[in-house]
């Protein structure tokens, strides 16, 4: 298509979605690039990042009775990238009933990714035992806290938990240790300096009867407001769902397991079972790229067919 | 002609010798809600919860007194309420699902 002059322009492209969408963020609004434009794009060793969420191993029913294959061709994706990523973020649902060989099962597959580190954020399957067994595997990054930051190539990771104390009412909660933590985290550092923080469900409120959302996270945004760049990438929902406001992008990625309804549309947020030629197109993984100067974040979802 | 005699004192018995409580207690979880939201139990209850939906929940007591596993479809979790008092629990996956255990 035309290149989009207008905002009004750049959403209808941002609403076809599909395999291979790309978008650059670039004084606050997202603009589309043909694909192939971006492709043959000099990186001069700029970062690249992936995000992989929802992998739920041991799920078993209809509407993806092969977790365990989708995921490992979920790897295979992230593999064939022309470029290798730096590392890898899991933003949770690892497992599906927090089981130790699921868990396993999910490391063996996880292992075959050929990058930098894996980082990892909990899901609520992943620690209804309280959080025992996944902080067994996962715990050493954060203490067993759950939250914990680090820098990779200039870019300020921040892995927040936000799947432990749920409010009533259902909305995740991150709690007042891990602001007074974040508060501390981010003093003192350049405001020009790329954060992205990531997260298991979503951090700002997109449908509060199915609990997507996270009650206290306003607390964790009037921190984060005074930075340059900030990329929000959370799970949970299983679809893509994306705002930006300010300087700060928020995005959902795609499950590697099964797809769920669109918010309201369904008795609850469980799996949706689509045709099995139709499931491939509906789960995938994320891509975060950055330039330097200025600092834009471009994300890029990726479907396994 | 024999007059019929009205008969109050059979109905009054009736209405009376219902139980109040059941011996043992079952709650299923069925389209991301407990059924019945709010049961009420003798001390000395064992509960039963099964779940009925493709999803899993959980069953987590809100006082910290019990904690089931994930439980799977038709999976179930028991636990006995030997003291009186009012019990809230959630599911810890979709924490919109309350539910209210009372002992008597």
């Amino acid at each position: 298509m035309r290149d989009p002059k207008t905002r009004r322009d750049a959403l209808k492209c941002l609403a076809a979605g599909g395999a291979g969408t790309l978008f650059t963020l670039s004084g606050g609004v997202l603009l589309p690039l043909d694909l192939a434009d971006a492709a043959t794009r000099r990186h001069h060793g700029t970062p690249l990042f992936v995000q992989i969420s929802d992998s739920h191993i041991g799920f078993n029913k209809d509407a993806n009775p092969d977790v365990a294959g989708t995921l490992a061709k979920s790897v295979a994706l992230v593999n064939a990238m022309p470029r290798k990523p730096a590392l890898i973020l899991h933003t949770g649902d690892i497992t599906h009933l927090t089981r130790p060989e699921e868990f396993d099962t999910a490391a063996q597959l996880l292992s075959g990714l050929k990058a930098g580190e894996l980082h990892t954020t909990p899901g609520e399957h992943d620690v209804t035992d309280g959080g025992q067994a996944y902080f067994a595997r996962f715990g050493k990054a954060s203490d067993n806290r759950g939250y914990y930051s680090f820098d990779s190539s200039g870019v300020h990771f921040v892995a927040l938990i936000n799947v432990l104390n749920f409010k009533p009412g259902g909305l995740g909660a991150l709690g007042d240790d891990q602001i007074a933590w974040l508060k501390d985290d981010l003093a003192g550092r350049s405001a020009s300096q790329p954060v992205v923080v990531f997260a298991h469900m979503p951090l700002w409120t997109i449908y509060e009867p199915w609990g997507w959302g996270t009650a206290d996270s306003e607390q964790a945004f009037a921190l984060l407001r005074r930075f340059g760049s900030v990329t929000v990438l959370n799970g949970h929902i299983h679809q893509i769902v994306q705002k930006v406001e300010g300087n700060i992008t928020f995005h959902t990625a795609r499950s590697t397991a099964f797809p769920q309804p669109t918010a309201g549309n369904g008795p609850g947020p469980g799996p949706l079972k689509v045709d099995a030629g139709v499931l491939p197109s509906m789960l995938g993984i994320t891509s975060i790229a950055y330039a330097r100067h200025p600092a834009t974040a471009t994300l890029t979802d990726t479907t396994l067919a | 002609m024999i007059p019929r005699l009205p008969m109050p004192a059979l109905v009054a018995t009736l209405v009376f010798a219902t139980p109040a409580f059941a011996a043992d207690a079952s709650i299923v979880m069925k389209n991301f809600d407990f059924a019945p939201m709010t049961a009420t139990v003798a001390a000395g209850t064992t509960v039963t919860w099964k779940n009925e939906d493709g999803e899993p929940h959980t069953v987590v007591s809100t006082d910290g007194l019990f904690r089931s596993a994930a439980l799977d479809q038709n999976d179930t979790f028991k636990f006995t309420f030997a003291k009186p008092g009012t019990y809230r629990y959630v599911c810890s996956i979709h924490p919109k699902m309350v539910g209210t255990i009372v002992v008597k």
